[in-house]
Formats: C-alpha cells, sequence, structure tokens
C-alpha cells in the first residue's frame, strides 16, 4: 500500500473503521489545515503498517515491533498472592497479532514463572504460523545438565508449542563473564544438546541475550558457531553512555553488523525511564512532536538501525500497546538531526540523578523481602518530580520532604523499606543493569534519614 | 456563670482532649497538650504545684466545676446522661451521699500511690480511664477515616493526608476500656454522676472543697414551691427538694437546676448572699459497685512459606514477636522503672501519640497497662519526644533530643544462634549501619581470618538501648540483637 498517494481519508476508508490503531492514529493526528512550523514535525505515524524486517538468512518477516512478555498485567487472587490477569493477556495479544505484531518473547523465570504459561494459553488461541515465539534457556540457579534440559522442555510444554522460532541462552555476560558462561553452556554440553534441538528443527534460531562484559560479547560472538540473532540492550541513552559494567549499543550494533548477525532490542525505554522523564525533557521531545509520546522517540531510536530485526516492548497496557503499533506503522526513520537531537537528549538525561533500575525484577524476591525496584523506581519518580531535595535550604525543601515521605509509605510496605535492606548482596548478581543495588538502598536510606531527622 | 457557658466550655474542653488522644500528626498537642496538664491527677503526680493549686482555689470560689469542664470523663457522662434524659424525663431523684464508700475508694487510692501500685490508680482515675475509652475504641475508628481520607488522596496524588498502622495494642487494656464504658454508660444514663460521687478519688477531694466554695447554687425558700423539678434534674442526685438542701459535696455545679426551676428560686450566688445554706448530713448505705473485669489475649504469628527463584514477587515476611526481657524497658525521660510507676494513671496518651509503635500498654498486673516497650513495629527515632512532651503526670519528664541521645534505658544484646551471619552464612551489619550512637562495630567472625564474614559487637557504654537495631534486624520472628531494659536510667 503506497500511503504517499493516498489521501488520508480514502487511506482511512480501506483501512476500514475495525482497525483501532487508525482509531487510535485519528485521535492524535490533526486536520491537515494546521501544518505545524520547520521544527516542529507532523507524525506519519500510525498512517499505514507495521513496518516488518526480513531475517537475513531464513527470510522470517518480523513485526519491528515484538512484545516482551515480562510485564503482564496482574490481579491478585483470592489468597492475595499476585497472578497473571490472562483475560488482559488475552485480549493484548488478540490485539497485538491483529496489527501486525508476530514476535513473542518471554522466559521461564519472567512473572516468578508464570509468564511462558500465560502467553502459551494466549497464543494457543491462533493458528501457530501467525506469531514467532522466543523464550530463554534460564539457568541461572543449576549448571546440571538434565536440570537445564528440564528447563528446555518446560518451555515447549508450557507454551503448548512443538517448535520455538527463536531460542536464546538468556542474559550471558553476567557472574563471573566467561567462566559462568562456560559453566552454564559449555562445560555441561548444554550448547551442543541446543544446536542439535535447531538440527532437528525444535529449535529455529538459537542466539543469546546479553548484559554486562564486553568480553564475553566479543568471545561468543566469535565462537564457531552460527548464531541466528543476538539480543542487546540499545537505546538512544545507551548508544553511547552505558551506565558502569554495561556495554555502549552502538559499539555492539556495529559488531553484529560485521558479523551480519541481526539484532532483537531489548530495553528500547529501560523499563518506562525514557518514557517517565523529568519535565523539561519531556517538554523537550514533546516540543518537537507534540503529537507524538515521548515514549515514541525511543522506540524510533531504537528501530532505526537496518540490523535490527525486531524490537522488544514489554506492555503491560494496552495504551501503551496502541501507541508503539502507532509509532511502527511504518516506522519512521529518523533524521541525522533527530539523531543529534537525542544524543543530546541522552547528555541531559545522564546528568539527571537517575537510579538506572529497569524494573525487570530479576533481583526480586529478595530473600529479607525488601521491595528493591519498589525503593528505586520510587526515588526515581521524586526526583522526575524534583522532591529529592539536596538540603534543607531548597526553596521547595518542605513540600518536598513531605511529598518523598509520604508517598514513599504509599509504594513501598513498611517492612520491605530500604532502612531493613541487611546488604547481604545476594541481589547484585541478578541485576541486567549492573548496580550496586545494596549501595543504592543505602544511599536512599540514608537521604531518606536525613529527610525523617530534618538534618539534611 | 449560666448552664449554657458552662456547656460551652465543656464541648471546647471534651472536644480537644478527646483529640489529643486521636490526633497522631502532633498539631493539636501544639496548642492544646495544655489541656491534659491541668487534670487534677496526673498534675498531683507531676507535682505540679501551680496547677493543683489553681484546681483547688478554682473549687473554692466556683465549687466542682472542674467534674462539669474540665473533667472528660465527666462531660462523657454528661453526654450519656443527656441520652438517658431522651428516653425518659425528669428522671432523676435524690439519693443520700455514699461517702464512706468514696472516702474508702479515696484512700485505697492514696495508698496504692504511696505504695507504688500504678495499676490500682490507674483504674480509679477519671481522665486515665477517659484515655483508656478513647484510645482503644474512638482511636481506631478515627484512624479508619483517616485511612479512607488518605486512600482518596492517594488517587487524586495529594499529600494532604496520609494513612496510619491500626493495631491492638494490649488485649487487656482493650477489655478494661470496654468494661468502663459499658459500665459508665449504663450508671450514667440512668442515674447520672453516680461513678463521680462514688467511685472517682478526685471528685471525692474536690467535693470536700466545694463544701466551702464561694459561689453556690443556692435554694431561695421563699419562691421555692417545693415542685421538685431541680432534684429530678439533678444529675448528682444531691438536691434534697423536699428540705431544701443541696449537698455541695457532691454538686458538680451543671446549673442545670437553675434553668429547670419555673419559680427562679435557685440561683448561683456567693454564700454570703444567700438566703439559706445548708449541708446534707452524710450518711452511708451501700448501693453500688464498680466492677472491672480482665481478660487475656494472645496474639499469634504468621505462617510461613516455601520461596523458588524466579523473577518478582516477594518474599514472605514472618513478623516479629515480642521477646521476653529480663528488664522491661521504659521510655526515654522516665527516669527510672519506679519512677514511671509512681507517677503513671495508665491514661494511654504517650501510647497513642507515639508514631513508631514501640509505647504499649502492659499487661503486667504491678504496672498494669503502664506504658512499656518494645520494638517489633518500630524504634524509638532519635529526632522523636513526643511521650515526653505529652505526659502529663511527670512519669515521662520532658527530655531534649540531646538529652536523649545520651541517656541509656537499656542495651543492646547480641544472639549468636539466630544471626543471620550465622544461620544464613551471608554478609550483614544492618544493626550497626542503624545505630544512632555508633555503639555497634562490625568485626571478623574468626579472629584470625580477617575476611570471614563479620558479626556485630556492642558497646554497651555507648548503647543508648532505643532499639534501633532490634528493628531493623533481619532475623524473625525474634531479633538477633535485642534490647535489655535498666531499672534505672543513667547518662552516659
Amino acid at each position: 500500500m503506497n500511503n504517499k498517494e493516498m489521501g488520508r481519508r480514502s487511506f482511512l476508508k480501506k483501512l476500514g473503521a475495525a482497525t483501532a490503531v487508525a482509531s487510535g492514529a485519528s485521535l492524535y493526528s490533526c486536520s491537515s489545515e494546521d501544518k505545524q512550523a520547520v521544527s516542529v514535525t507532523s507524525s506519519k505515524a500510525g498512517q499505514g503498517e507495521m513496518t516488518y524486517r526480513t531475517h537475513p538468512t531464513n527470510g522470517d518477516k518480523v513485526s519491528i515491533l515484538g512484545y516482551g512478555c515480562m510485564r503482564w498485567p496482574m490481579i491478585k487472587n483470592a489468597e492475595g498472592k499476585d497472578i497473571v490477569n490472562q483475560e488482559k493477556v488475552n485480549e493484548l495479544i488478540d490485539y497485538a497479532l491483529a496489527h501486525g505484531v508476530n514476535y513473542i518473547d518471554t522466559a521461564p523465570v519472567y512473572l516468578q514463572g508464570q509468564s511462558e504459561t500465560a502467553t502459551g494459553i494466549a497464543l494457543k488461541r491462533h493458528p501457530r504460523d501467525k506469531f514467532f515465539i522466543a523464550t530463554k534457556m534460564s539457568n541461572f540457579g543449576t549448571t546440571d545438565f538434565d536440570a537445564c534440559v528440564n528447563i528446555y522442555k518446560n518451555s515447549l510444554k508450557n507454551l503448548q508449542v512443538d517448535y520455538i522460532d527463536y531460542y536464546l541462552l538468556h542474559s550471558i555476560g553476567g557472574g563471573k563473564g566467561i567462566e559462568t558462561f562456560n559453566e552454564r553452556f559449555i562445560n555441561n554440553g548444554l550448547l551442543d544438546f541446543l544446536l542439535k534441538e535447531r538440527e532437528a528443527g525444535r529449535i529455529r534460531n538459537l542466539g543469546w541475550s546479553f548484559h554486562g562484559d564486553v568480553k564475553v560479547f566479543d568471545h561468543v560472538l566469535a565462537m564457531d558457531v552460527k548464531w541466528d540473532f543476538v539480543q542487546i540492550q540499545l537505546n538512544y541513552v545507551d548508544w553511547r553512555h552505558a551506565s558502569r559494567g554495561n556495554v555502549n549499543a552502538e559499539y555492539l550494533q556495529a559488531e553484529l553488523d560485521k558479523k551480519g548477525v541481526p539484532s532483537v532490542i531489548m530495553e528500547p525505554l529501560l523499563g518506562g525511564r525514557l518514557s517517565k522523564m523529568a519535565d523539561h525533557l519531556v517538554a523537550r521531545l514533546k516540543q518537537r512532536r507534540p503529537e507524538d509520546s515521548v515514549a515514541s522517540w525511543a522506540f524510533r531510536f531504537a528501530g532505526h538501525h537496518k540490523g535490527v530485526l525486531c524490537v522488544l516492548s514489554g506492555m503491560t497496557y494496552k495504551e501503551h500497546l496502541v501507541d508503539n503499533i502507532r509509532t511502527y506503522s511504518p516506522l519512521e526513520p529518523l533524521t541525522d538531526e533527530e539523531l543529534q537531537f537525542l544524543e543530546d537528549t541522552a547528555v541531559l538525561y545522564k546528568n539527571y540523578p537517575i537510579v538506572d533500575c529497569n524494573d525487570c525484577k530479576y533481583c526480586m524476591p529478595c530473600p529479607y523481602g525488601i521491595d528493591i525496584p519498589g525503593i528505586l523506581l520510587h526515588y526515581n519518580k521524586c526526583v522526575n518530580e524534583g522532591n529529592v531535595p539536596k538540603s534543607s535550604q531548597d526553596p521547595n525543601y518542605r513540600s518536598a520532604r513531605r511529598a518523598y515521605l509520604v508517598s514513599y509509605e504509599r509504594a513501598v510496605e513498611k517492612f520491605r523499606r530500604a532502612d531493613l535492606c541487611t546488604g547481604c548482596g545476594q541481589c547484585n548478581q541478578h541485576c541486567p543493569q549492573r548496580l550496586d543495588i545494596p549501595k543504592e538502598i543505602s544511599r536512599i536510606d540514608k537521604f531518606i534519614e536525613q529527610l525523617k531527622q530534618d538534618t539534611l | 456563670m449560666n448552664s449554657k457557658i458552662r456547656r460551652i466550655l465543656a464541648v471546647v474542653f471534651f472536644t480537644f482532649i478527646t483529640l489529643l488522644f486521636l490526633d497522631f500528626t502532633g498539631t493539636i498537642h501544639t496548642w492544646f497538650g495544655w489541656m491534659a496538664k491541668i487534670q487534677f491527677l496526673p498534675a498531683v503526680l507531676a507535682l505540679n504545684l501551680v496547677v493543683v493549686a489553681a484546681l483547688v482555689l478554682l473549687t473554692l470560689l466556683m465549687g466542682r466545676i472542674y467534674c462539669s469542664v474540665i473533667c472528660p470523663l465527666g462531660v462523657l457522662q454528661d453526654i450519656f446522661g443527656w441520652l438517658g434524659k431522651k428516653a425518659k424525663k425528669n428522671r432523676y431523684s435524690y439519693s443520700k451521699p455514699l461517702n464512706i464508700l468514696r472516702y474508702i475508694m479515696l484512700g485505697v487510692l492514696v495508698i496504692a500511690l504511696v505504695a507504688g501500685v500504678g495499676s490500682v490508680a490507674a483504674l480509679l482515675a477519671p481522665y486515665s480511664a477517659f484515655g483508656r475509652i478513647v484510645s482503644n475504641l474512638l482511636s481506631p475508628i478515627y484512624l479508619w477515616g483517616n485511612n479512607l481520607l488518605a486512600m482518596w488522596a492517594e488517587s487524586v496524588n495529594s499529600y494532604a493526608f496520609y494513612s496510619a498502622e491500626i493495631w491492638i495494642r494490649g488485649g487487656v487494656t482493650l477489655i478494661v476500656a470496654v468494661v468502663t464504658l459499658v459500665v459508665l454508660f449504663v450508671l450514667a444514663y440512668k442515674n447520672g454522676r453516680t461513678y463521680c460521687n462514688t467511685i472517682c478519688p478526685v471528685g471525692t477531694v474536690l467535693g470536700f472543697l466545694s463544701r466551702f466554695s464561694y459561689l453556690k447554687p443556692v435554694i431561695d425558700t421563699t419562691k421555692c414551691n417545693g415542685c421538685g423539678l431541680c432534684a429530678r434534674n439533678c444529675k448528682a442526685a444531691c438536691i434534697d427538694s423536699k428540705n431544701h438542701q443541696i449537698d455541695y459535696s457532691r454538686c458538680v455545679v451543671c446549673l442545670d437546676c437553675i434553668d429547670k426551676c419555673k419559680q427562679g428560686a435557685i440561683k448561683y450566688v456567693p454564700r454570703n448572699k444567700a438566703t439559706q445554706t445548708s449541708e446534707a448530713a452524710p450518711s452511708a448505705a451501700g448501693r453500688r459497685a464498680f466492677l472491672s473485669a480482665s481478660a487475656l489475649m494472645a496474639t499469634a504469628g504468621l505462617a510461613q512459606e516455601v520461596k523458588q527463584k524466579m523473577d518478582g514477587g516477594f518474599a514472605t515476611i514472618e513478623d516479629k514477636e515480642v521477646p521476653r526481657r529480663k528488664t522491661p524497658i521504659t521510655p526515654f525521660g522516665s527516669l527510672s522503672a519506679k519512677n514511671l510507676a509512681q507517677h503513671c494513671t495508665a491514661c494511654q496518651l504517650c501510647v497513642q501519640v507515639c508514631p513508631t509503635h514501640v509505647l504499649r500498654p502492659s499487661g503486667d498486673l504491678m504496672k498494669f497497662m503502664q506504658p512499656e516497650m518494645s520494638y517489633e513495629r518500630g524504634y524509638c527515632r532519635p529526632e522523636c519526644t513526643k511521650c515526653s512532651e505529652v505526659c502529663p503526670t511527670g512519669a515521662i519528664k520532658p527530655i531534649t533530643k540531646e538529652a536523649k541521645s545520651s541517656t541509656q534505658i537499656g542495651h543492646a544484646k547480641w544472639h549468636r544462634c539466630t544471626c543471620i551471619v550465622n544461620t544464613d552464612n551471608v554478609k550483614c551489619g544492618n544493626c550497626a549501619e542503624h545505630c544512632p550512637t555508633g555503639a555497634i562495630q562490625m568485626v571478623p567472625k574468626n579472629p584470625n581470618d580477617p575476611k570471614s564474614l563479620q558479626i556485630p559487637v556492642v558497646n554497651t557504654e555507648r548503647c543508648i538501648g532505643c532499639g534501633a537495631c532490634e528493628y531493623v534486624c533481619p532475623s524473625r520472628p525474634f531479633s538477633a540483637i535485642r534490647v535489655e531494659g535498666h531499672e534505672v536510667h543513667r547518662e552516659i
């Protein structure tokens, strides 16, 4: 369909009133009369079909938007336990597939182990050839061969499929680097097993996801194994300003491009941090494209690079899904000027004292019951809202103090707060962002103590 | 002075004293904290001579106006009596005074106070009975309402209200409060101020003084037609209308009789202007008894749950349990266990205002319902001196933050076998990190291996017993570092 030659009205007619992308788009777009001034770009988003990328070797046509199943909506069951809201998951999957999303990414450990099952149930209601399913070998707790094979077999069972389209060695680069990688996949013969599964067709594509030690990235990429894809963390902040212990995405993507290995992008939005920003950054992004969401900039950036096969987003709410579909229908490439604008934004963002937590919850559950992401995200929220005073001489000190303390009580349960962190550090090995979690928690605890004692 | 002014004043005092027990933000105390301090028995216990002298003078001048305006339990009974009068008009009648019972009760109180048995005083004292009723029965409703507002505030992202924790601090105290309320309600509903004129030791003392008061309601026999309406509306049952006599030891100067008298025969006038004054002869007859009962309630810990490593979710947190302490911990400012026991009337004001839920009423019979400290829900924070500010009896004397930081009320003791460094073989040090006086150091477990995991050591000389370490200790249900109280506080 050639949108450029088609009037908006006739296009809408063709698309039909049934599609909600169109209804989403009509909400955003304005009539042709108010075309904006030079610096403000009018959005083409939501006016066409989902952009697809073709896998260079197997020819899979993969939607640029992939569904990350780490953040499904939850509800409390009768016993007060958090369980996946299956009804909502079904709705979200139906909507996503109906609007062209065809890459669904999950893992055995997500959502306390509930993600694969819930995703499987939702996908079972659709023909198997309408989607690509990605899941992972999350052998963090054990390197025992049988136990690992069991994790793999359970994935097939929970997802109710007899083959997996994209299978990943989950989060390599953590722990003790290459040593840990070898323990998890080489010494126990697990990689050989997975390669055989690929030969047998039960794994169509084999790849890995990476966080952390660049030596592991280089080492594994250089191995004598044909990797079908690699999953990396890429966004306009991590492009050149990766946080401590992580690698600039610019380097990772360039290496993959050299090898011709397509990339799947995770954390395009840094767990929402590139959407929930400080007011001045929101204003900066909105000023350029008032009709588009703050998040859309991050998604356009993530999908911008030609070597990217798919950009994952863990969309909890329908609104997120609608917005992302809109951004990618079709993906409007960034101009050089816009790329520079985002680079400048990244610099501004890095100057803000935000904790680099993406709310992935890999650190959870803390054995001592601490709500780690709750404490960190609450701190970030207060930073963004200007409620983290530097001293008691700040003009808004009293109101900021109250806002911080009251909202903290609301955000985190009493016995899960920062003051009860033992500093044991068991969480650190799980953090893909390589945060020194006890250090961050302790820093926040000291800040809260100062607020409470009024000694800031 | 007329009954209207008396009622307005009573409502003002009653409202703010009630709010003293309900308000957890400290705002009311800043402005109306004095209302608790002018209560008679607390002032006596605090040796607050100015207040005691002022109250004696007030009574000598105006009679037992204290009982009708300042005493919240008196006003509470008036509210019950008002309900009773709505049900049945003119329901009271004159009765003879039960002076022997009154003096026995007063004697019991004095002996108990001298002997330091605070629990008896706590049961008899009107102000503390009121405090227990409000803090145990009304406060949960108030907090629940507050929490509803907090929920609303949260939904509109406002910080105007924040939610407060509601919990039963002492089961026995709750039962005592319920029994007191029920007995008072029945007595006041049917007969008005029976409690005040038979049990209440404050009423007895003030009654003794009020016989000689300057201003008194007096019956003008020239105008009186003997209808008896005054007697049938006298909540103190002290008007002998047949003999035109008023028992001033029992009259609480409510002045209702003046309003009721259609002949205008009763006037509140100076003694020397009275056309007729007289006193009823004391006579003894036991009629009613005050009941109190108590029972025990147990709180139980929570179940455990098995956990497996998946991403997300929360580990179950077991509730902490109150450990057995050889010596109970008494609040900063209370000087010693003895001082607390001697002065405290167990009004629960300190328990009520404690923002970290450290204070709770004791179940021990010798210090029945008097405050005791424990650190399962929080610890005695360095910036807080609230209990010492509100205490009207001098049981907890005012203390500054600075003085608090150098007062030792107890000391922490480490329990090797429950410390997670030993049980879980992990690094910890939360107790040392949170100790406000720096009394805890972390040292290698193995003296020969500086890299071995570290365990806490307590410098008892620097420990003040605030319980920060005990509260933040991850070991559950019993903390691995616990505070033992000291009988006498000391400066370090």
